[in-house]
């Protein structure tokens, strides 16, 4: 089945040159491009893509607009962006890179099997009390598996605890952590 | 990709004005300011600097994501690459890690408690110890094997085992740049922790640029002269 692909760039040079470059390939059906993100939702429903490659600048924040869609992004790139409007697109089209390169990254975005990037997406910063348990433990100095022992919880679960911690408080080693725990009254000593 | 790299016909002062992250770079092959309006080839020669080694160098420096070919790395005369390391090295020992260590020193200062006060320093003291013996050993181990085979002798060492061994030196920084603007009490005053939180962050992309030298220009370098001294 052909992956039809809906482009939404106002500049028309932009939009010929990558319905030329996408137009080569078979596998791909390429929608009548829009030149804004006007009732987006609505044409979308009508037009069915299965990936929109948006301009990142057409509105404040495009890639919040388009979540609610449920489908592939990606973000057309030519000029300086601002890495937070890019981080909530599935990937960064870059139209300096050469037609090969472009192509192929979007190919292994629609082979990306699309549950991968909606778990990704932590809309509550707060720790939970689980997490703040495995943090103070984490400061503490315990290893995943005492931690997993002293909370009767699977290795596992602690590993995907100190994912969300680290996701949410971006500190990455324990040293950071141990200045965070402490920094917020979580430990004593 | 290629169309926008620089090239030796290029206005050095130019480039510089575009990138002024550049300067570093300058410094590291001890090119000194007050060079007009000469071109890159033009100042490149007057201070016997390598044209293409220098351009290489800025190419790497000014582009994200720009990783130079194995033909152009080929190509290029590497004669002066440790010394840029090393120079590189130099400037973090001595200028930039002992200037963010003093803004780290204020900040704990106004830290509640003395507890969290010596858990802040800490931090900052066991990356710079980190960093210290990272830079140590390349300067024991991986630099002077490279400037023997450049002389043609083959020592005892492989540098895949470097790139084994090479860990990331950026994370703890971004680590501290988290806990200082989000986390950090408001008995602090801002102006420091902004300072050094800039400050930071410039070390931390510079590092990272350094990585990336090391990573894909030194170490495909040393394998195709590895293979040519037996």
């Amino acid at each position: 089945m052909k992956t039809k692909i809906l482009i939404v760039e106002p500049s028309e040079v932009i939009v010929e040159g990558l319905k030329a470059v996408l137009g080569k390939q078979t596998r791909f059906s390429l929608l009548s491009p829009l030149a804004d993100l006007d009732d987006i939702e609505g044409k979308c429903a009508a037009l069915k893509p299965d990936v929109v490659i948006a301009n990142p600048t057409l509105a404040p924040d495009v890639a919040t607009l388009l979540r609610p869609l449920y489908l592939k992004t990606a973000a057309l790139v030519y000029q300086y962006v601002e890495p937070w409007r890019l981080s909530g697109f599935d990937l960064a089209i870059d139209i300096r890179e050469s037609a090969g390169t472009i192509v192929k990254h979007l190919v292994e975005l629609i082979e990306r099997k699309s549950e991968q990037n909606v778990s990704k997406k932590i809309t509550n910063y707060d720790l939970t009390k689980r997490e703040t348990a495995v943090l103070i433990e984490v400061a503490k100095g315990l290893t995943n598996k005492e931690i997993a022992d002293k909370m009767n919880v699977s290795v596992h679960t602690v590993i995907s605890h100190r994912k969300n911690i680290m996701h949410k408080t971006g500190i990455k080693s324990v040293a950071g952590l141990t200045v965070y725990a402490m920094l917020n009254n979580l430990i004593e000593e | 990709m290629d169309k926008i790299l620089f090239d030796k016909r290029h206005r050095l002062a130019d480039v510089i004005t575009a990138y002024p992250s550049l300067l570093l770079t300058l410094q590291r092959v001890g090119i000194p300011l007050g060079f007009g309006d000469s071109t890159i080839e033009a100042v490149c020669n007057k201070h016997n600097v390598d044209t293409d080694f220098f351009l290489l160098m800025c190419n790497v420096q000014a582009h994200n994501d720009y990783v130079p070919s194995i033909a152009t790395i080929k190509a290029t005369n590497m004669s002066g690459l440790v010394p840029y390391l090393e120079a590189s090295h130099n400037y973090y020992m001595t200028k930039r890690l002992p200037h963010i260590a003093e803004h780290i020193g204020r900040i704990a200062q106004q830290l509640p408690g003395e507890r969290v006060q010596r858990a802040f320093e800490a931090f900052f003291q066991a990356y710079q110890a980190e960093i210290e013996s990272h830079f140590a050993d390349e300067e024991k181990n991986v630099y002077p094997y490279i400037l023997e085979l450049q002389q043609g002798r083959r020592g005892n060492y492989k540098i895949r085992d470097f790139l084994a061994l090479h860990g990331n030196l950026q994370d703890k920084l971004d680590d501290l740049t988290q806990i200082i603007f989000k986390y950090l009490p408001a008995s602090v005053t801002s102006d420091d922790s902004i300072d050094v939180v800039l400050d930071i962050l410039q070390l931390s992309s510079d590092l990272k640029k350094h990585n990336l030298i090391e990573e894909k220009v030194m170490v495909p370098y040393v394998e195709l002269i590895e293979k040519k001294v037996k």
